[in-house]
């Protein structure tokens, strides 16, 4: 059985919600019930069941309904028509009461601008699902402290959020939504107004933990790249209708219909398949001036077994692996010069796919994509080989998918004090913050 | 052109009054009594101490709240009050104007709370306030003199009137203010919408009411002299005394008092106000 079941959920704005309701269940198109009641059909006949321990993406542009759907789940809206279900119960007849134990117990929620509590501590933040609860103060504290820990925050409890980095603000988010030990987890953009590389890190702290923990999750995002990073299924939206259910894979190679094809491919026919458009943000770096240990801590965090060196300006100036990197900290090295391979191949951003393959076959490390001397990018193998084994039957990148029209708008209001955000960075090298 | 049929307003209100001072007498002597024992209880509070200790008292809290210029300030416009004569009538319009700040303030936050949280609450309330504001104060001070006579209470009871729409407006739009995510991550985690308001949308909102409360307590003494006029005392009727005598010393001397005591409550208030937004300053 499905941990969270939705049947038939309808959620509409406005007034005349009645008579629209009917004639979107008559199959009357939106656009049209807008015009004839001024009603909004915000979700339409949504039907899906998400299993324990799932990480189960909504995903849609901006408008799509999606924000909607998932506030359904724990009815911070009301739906409209249709029935949720939790661990079998159903939860649109329950009274206020049992709705509010429900909230507290069993989903927890983490939103898109953080939404923590400015006048109260970090700690005080963690710890709220369980203060609502009333529960008793050492041991609410000690919860919120335990999960706390569990993403990372440590130490941070005496802060207020605004003391910190937007990263780290949502994952005082996260502890709050995982200190009440709820099963299901509501994540509303949760990464959507994090730049780009703390939005990774959030996503690959979020797997880790999802590892240990087994969370049933729902994920709304409007990120293609985050979708197929973090979801077991995902399920499209448009104009509040469901579209398309179905696991990564299947989303890609088998889209539904036009709708989602076009999310899959657009990008792709607009530019043609070069380096650039495949290549990744390069992870595993290091400055020539940090030195062996420096590297070698580098590779562990990163789990890779090769780095590239960088000078001054992001140059690339060379590569450098695993063994040699241990045994030059063996040997007391201070400087990396002795362990750089600078005979490494690189191509230009615009050299087309097809002639990566021999480069990239030669080399053990990713591809660098270097433009005038500084290092733009890297194209793992990997990636290569997926972004290839799609261009053959239609051009598509997954990598570069980025749904233009609505880029998170938040992304300017993201507050990183300088001097926090060190904080949150301090285990990158300077070296990898973004090429402008 | 035809005549339009005259609607005797006036005569409706009138009856109006009318019907009140026969019928409750008794509710109103009840609120008199109780009025005038608080504003005149704060009153001997405040003349209790000599008025050079009372000042030096004044300009210790004032340094504590706001720091060393604003204590200096309290210490030579109190003395100069002292000086210029004024000081019981000084007391007297301070307890005035702070036992009516504070009802308009009792009254007004629960009232801009349910305001904030039912549409219609808001709309009754909103064209109530703007006629509690814009009503011409001396047109309410005839049926306050008719249900609680002559003195401090009529004064009080039009101050509180005139000085109380800021409470309910600026808690209203405080809370509204509060950011809708935040709201619902209260609601997301299971609380009560009572624990959403004390512990969510009121310390959020608590700037903008304390914004409110400074500007109760600015009207409330703007409203002095009028209430001097009913015979509230005070330097409301120092002013008027010498309006009456056409006295432009007396009156000058009058309202500097007035104005002082305006400068020490407003730098009071907003130094409370600043209080409750510190966390927002953290960097």
């Amino acid at each position: 059985m499905p941990q969270i079941e939705l049947e038939h959920v309808y959620k509409i704005f406005g007034r005349h919600a009645d008579e629209a309701l009917e004639l979107l269940q008559r199959g009357v198109a939106r656009d049209e019930v807008q015009e004839k009641t001024g009603a909004v059909g915000a979700v339409i006949d949504a039907s899906f069941g998400v299993e324990q321990g799932e990480i189960f993406v909504v995903m849609g542009l901006s408008g799509s309904g999606k924000s909607t759907v998932v506030r359904t789940i724990n009815r911070l809206f009301e739906p409209t028509a249709g029935t949720v279900r939790i661990d079998g119960e159903n939860i649109t007849e329950m009274g206020s009461k049992d709705l509010r134990r429900l909230r507290a117990e069993k989903i927890s929620m983490v939103f898109q601008h953080f939404a923590l509590f400015p006048h109260r501590t970090v700690l005080e933040n963690a710890a709220w699902g369980l203060e609502v609860q009333k529960v008793e103060s050492d041991e609410r504290l000690r919860r919120a402290e335990e999960s706390l820990d569990l993403v990372g925050l440590s130490g941070w409890g005496d802060s207020y959020p605004g003391q910190l980095s937007g990263g780290m603000q949502q994952r005082v988010g996260l502890a709050r939504a995982l200190a009440t030990n709820a099963d299901i987890l509501l994540m509303d953009e949760a990464f959507s107004a994090l730049d780009p590389l703390i939005r990774r890190e959030m996503q690959d702290q979020l797997v880790d933990l999802q590892e240990n923990l087994r969370k049933t999750i729902v994920f709304i995002t409007h990120d293609l790249n985050e979708a197929m990073r973090l979801g077991d299924r995902i399920a499209m939206m448009k104009d509040g209708q469901i579209v398309q259910i179905g696991t990564g894979e299947e989303i890609l190679s088998d889209p539904a219909n036009e709708y989602v094809a076009s999310f899959v491919s657009d990008v792709d026919r607009a530019r043609v398949l070069t380096a650039e458009a495949v290549m990744e943000e390069p992870i595993a770096v290091v400055l020539k001036r940090e030195g062996p240990s420096a590297a070698m801590r580098e590779m562990r965090q990163r789990q890779v077994s090769g780095l590239f060196i960088l000078g001054p300006g992001r140059k690339l100036i060379g590569a450098t692996l695993d063994d040699e990197v241990i045994a030059a900290v063996r040997r007391g090295d201070l400087s990396l010069d002795n362990i750089t391979h600078t005979e490494i191949p690189a191509v230009a951003p615009d050299t087309p796919l097809a002639e990566l393959f021999m480069p990239s076959a030669e080399s053990a490390l990713p591809l660098p994509v270097v433009k005038d001397g500084k290092l733009l990018g890297v194209i793992p193998r990997v990636t290569l080989l997926a972004a290839l084994a799609r261009a053959e039957t239609a051009p598509t990148d997954m990598k570069e998918i980025q749904i233009p029209s609505e880029e998170p708008e938040s992304e300017g209001s993201e507050t990183e004090p300088e001097g926090q955000s060190q904080e949150d960075h301090d285990d990158r090298t300077e070296a990898e913050v973004p090429h402008a | 052109m035809p005549e339009l049929p005259r609607i005797p307003l006036g005569d409706w209100v009138d009856s109006l009054v009318d019907w009140l001072t026969t019928n409750l007498t008794g509710f109103f002597e009840v609120i008199s009594d109780m009025l005038a024992w608080s504003v005149g209880h704060l009153e001997d509070l405040l003349l209790l101490p000599p008025a050079l200790v009372l000042t030096v008292l004044l300009a210790l809290f004032a340094w504590w709240i706001r720091g060393r210029g604003f204590a200096l300030f309290t210490l030579l416009a109190f003395a100069l009050i002292e000086s210029m004569n004024l000081w019981e009538r000084s007391m007297s319009t301070l307890s005035l104007v702070l036992v009516a700040s504070f009802i308009a303030v009792a009254i007004g936050l629960p009232v801009g709370i349910a305001a904030a949280r039912n549409e219609t609450v808001s709309t009754a309330v909103r064209p109530v306030l703007d006629f509690m504001q814009t009503m011409p104060a001396f047109v309410y001070l005839i049926p306050a003199i008719f249900f609680f006579g002559i003195g401090q209470v009529p004064g009080v009871v039009s101050t509180l009137v005139f000085s109380m729409p800021p409470a309910v407006r600026l808690t209203e739009l405080g809370i509204r203010q509060v950011d809708e995510e935040v709201v619902e991550a209260g609601e997301a985690f299971g609380a009560t919408p009572r624990q959403i308001l004390t512990k969510v949308q009121i310390p959020l909102a608590l700037p903008t009411i304390m914004a409110g409360v400074n500007q109760v307590i600015m009207l409330a003494l703007s409203m002095v002299v009028i209430a001097g006029i009913v015979g509230a005392g005070g330097l409301g009727g120092a002013v008027f005394i010498a309006i009456t005598r056409l006295n432009v010393g007396l009156g000058f001397e009058g309202g500097l008092a007035v104005v002082i005591l305006a400068i020490f409550l407003d730098r009071v208030t907003s130094a409370l106000s600043d209080r409750a937004t510190l966390y927002e300053q953290t960097e």
